[in-house]
């Protein structure tokens, strides 16, 4: 084997030079100084202040950097650049900062018990150490159970009727699903208190807790299902009736199987709506302090109403509990939609 | 070298027709006189909505031949082909008249159980289509799960149709890996496996082999070769040289602004070497289309 050429060094030719690199620098550098030495000499103050003139001097820095080596065209690219990056940073900055809050103070409620005992024993006020919040997980779980048990069925039909059958009423229904995903909370829990306990059970439980979740929860999964059943192809559908399947055999043995990953994020994507709803708790059920695994009877506690009553109370201690409550509650759904982007990304199987 | 003739063995073992599986699902056994009289098309017209797609087309598909539908696109072909096995009522909007007799009974009489239409007329689409969420070996017998019909030897069934399909030295080490896991060419010949497994008395292929390579190709012409002796097939192509390799029959279709009808049909030699229609001989020769 000859070999008639000199194998090159592979390169980036696309890549920043090292000059443009150290320009870029620079100018950050520069807006650095430019924030500081106006604030100092002008009337503006406070950390907004640096903040604003930090990045209106980068867009105009580097808007000068393209006019000047490139063209107007140019220039106009790189303001804008700037100002992207400034949404980007208005809109991560408050998220961080109301996880760091939360993961600080809670991290100050966290104890030995606080997963293993309920509050039957104590109150909010007492020492951050006795008590725990057993009682409001367990309730939690499930209030979440017995929704989503309701909830799934009834949204993966309503889906499977607007993508599959298709029949008349696809336009009505897919408008009333829309509708209903936008109907607050302390709707649904007063529906759910006027239409139910006033008339029916007469009394608070989990389970008319449930039923108010329920109403939230079916839009939520209808709508994230329908989605994921229209990225189905129809040559799938139609390659199953082909083979001699009826229809809902096609769409048992084919179409769900294929859409398996995107139903299972619509499951979760559900439950995350619903976890942390605290108006529907508030009025339905009863908020016990006790440990109750029993949904239809007694009062049920739940993280939210964990939370919520704690900060009621107001002293040093009760508050945080509330921030320990919050942090669980946080990490609960964090660790939902983690596990929905990672069950949502796999291939099937 | 000793496992290369066992399975030159095999492979001849399986070509005969009588093992145990080819009695599949539907009792009938291939190679036997169980082909029927074959597939009629009586004045068949199509519409999409208002769209009339296709006119008064009549054609005989005679038991155990190859059919070839040639003409330019948006004829009307893939309509005809799919008012064959009833599947052009998945479309929503659609309509038809006229008569399509399988063994002299017509499939659209009102009381007929299309699923048991469509399970003895299969179909090949032109974009292979495996069914994602399941293995290869899945998809060979998936016919018969759709159907909820009865195999006793499943393995023996789906090595058949493999073998037959072509596909099987190169996947019988992978049964259990997925569909989409296999080039367009296997997929394809995945899918028909699949739509053998069934065991149908006439096949439809639209197009079968547009979307794949000239190797793929060869082999699946092979494939339909070997079908014929056991089956009808209606095949739609676009390549000249295809229709008159596989085909016994060709007819031709085109739509002169108006909808598509049938100009000509003949045996295969004769549209391409004496076509009737002036129109015909200037498609085949590739004069316009
Ligand atoms: N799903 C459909 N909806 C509406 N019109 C269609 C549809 N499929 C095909 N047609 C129309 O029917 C005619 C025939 O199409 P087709 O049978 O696909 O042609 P070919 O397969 O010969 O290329 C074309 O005019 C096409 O626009
Ligand atoms: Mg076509």
């Amino acid at each position: 084997m000859t070999q008639s050429y000199v194998i090159p060094k592979p390169s980036r030719p696309w890549r920043p030079s090292p000059r443009e690199k150290g320009l870029n620098i620079g100018l950050l550098l520069a807006s650095v100084v430019t924030s500081y030495a106006l604030v100092a000499l002008t009337e503006m103050k406070g950390k907004l202040a640096y903040f604003f003139v930090f990045f209106a001097a980068l867009a105009l820095f580097n808007m000068a950097r393209g006019l000047i080596t490139k063209d107007w065209m140019n220039g106009r690219d790189q303001f804008f650049s700037v100002i992207m990056l400034l949404g980007m940073t208005i809109v991560i900055l408050p998220t961080a900062s109301i996880l760091y809050t939360v993961f600080d103070r809670g991290r100050k409620g966290l104890h030995a018990g606080l997963l293993t005992n309920d509050m039957a024993l104590a109150t909010p006020s007492d020492p951050i150490t006795s008590g725990g919040l057993l009682h409001a997980i367990v309730g939690t779980f499930l209030l979440v159970a017995v929704a989503l048990i309701v909830s799934l069925p009834i949204g993966i039909l309503t889906a499977l009727y607007l993508t599959e059958i298709k029949g008349r009423f696809t336009r009505p229904i897919r408008f009333l699903v829309q509708a209903m995903s936008g109907v607050p909370s302390i709707v649904a829990g007063l529906f759910i208190l006027s239409s139910v306990v006033y008339t029916v059970t007469k009394s608070y439980s989990g389970l008319v807790g449930s039923l108010a979740l329920t109403i939230l929860m079916i839009p939520t999964i209808a709508r994230t299902a329908e989605e994921v059943l229209n990225l189905i192809p129809n040559d799938l559908r139609e390659a199953g009736v082909a083979l001699g399947g009826t229809q809902w055999r096609t769409v048992a043995m084919v179409v769900i199987p294929a859409a398996r990953s995107g139903l299972i994020t619509a499951l979760i994507l559900g439950v995350a709506r619903i976890v942390g709803e605290t108006a529907p708790m508030l009025l339905l059920t009863g908020g016990g302090d006790a440990v109750n695994i029993n949904p239809t009877q007694g009062a049920m506690g739940s993280l939210p109403f964990y939370i919520w009553k704690s900060f009621l109370l107001g002293t040093e201690e009760s508050i945080t509990r509330g921030w320990a409550g919050l942090l669980v509650l946080l990490v609960l759904v964090l660790s939902l939609f983690l596990m929905a982007r990672f069950l949502g990304s796999r291939r099937t199987k | 070298m000793s496992f290369q003739s066992k399975n030159d063995n095999k492979e001849k073992a399986m070509a005969t027709p009588s093992s145990l599986a080819s009695v599949a699902a539907n009792g009938r056994k291939p190679g036997t006189s169980t082909l029927g009289i074959g597939l009629e098309a009586r004045g068949v017209h199509a519409w999409f909505g208002k769209h009339h797609a296709l006119a008064n087309v009549s054609l005989d598909f005679p038991a155990g031949t190859v059919t070839a539908l040639i003409g330019p696109s948006g004829c009307g072909k893939s309509t005809f082909i799919r008012t064959l096995n009833r599947m052009h009522e998945f479309i929503p909007g659609a309509a038809m008249a006229g008569k399509v007799l399988l063994d002299g009974k017509d499939i659209y009489e009102p009381g007929t159980d299309v699923t048991k239409i469509r399970l003895k007329i299969g179909m090949v689409f032109q974009k292979p289509n495996p069914f994602p969420s399941m293995t290869i070996g899945e998809n060979v017998l998936s016919g018969l799960k759709l159907a909820q019909l009865k195999n006793a030897n499943k393995d023996d069934l789906m090595e058949e149709c493999l073998v037959r399909a072509g596909l099987w030295n190169e996947v019988k080490d992978r049964l259990n890996a997925h569909g989409g896991s296999l080039s367009g060419g296997q997929q394809q010949r995945l899918c028909i496996a699949r739509a053998l497994a069934v065991n149908p008395q006439v096949l439809l292929m639209d197009e079968p082999c547009s979307a794949l390579d000239p190797g793929s190709t060869l082999r699946i012409e092979e494939t339909i070769k070997e079908l014929s002796e056991t089956m009808t097939i209606v095949i739609v192509t676009h390549n000249m040289q295809q229709a008159a390799r596989v085909s016994d029959f060709t007819a031709f279709f085109l739509a002169d602004g108006g909808p598509g009808e049938m100009i000509e049909t003949a045996a295969t030699s004769q549209i391409f070497s004496q076509p009737r229609d002036k129109r015909t001989e200037n498609y085949v020769t590739g004069r316009f289309g």
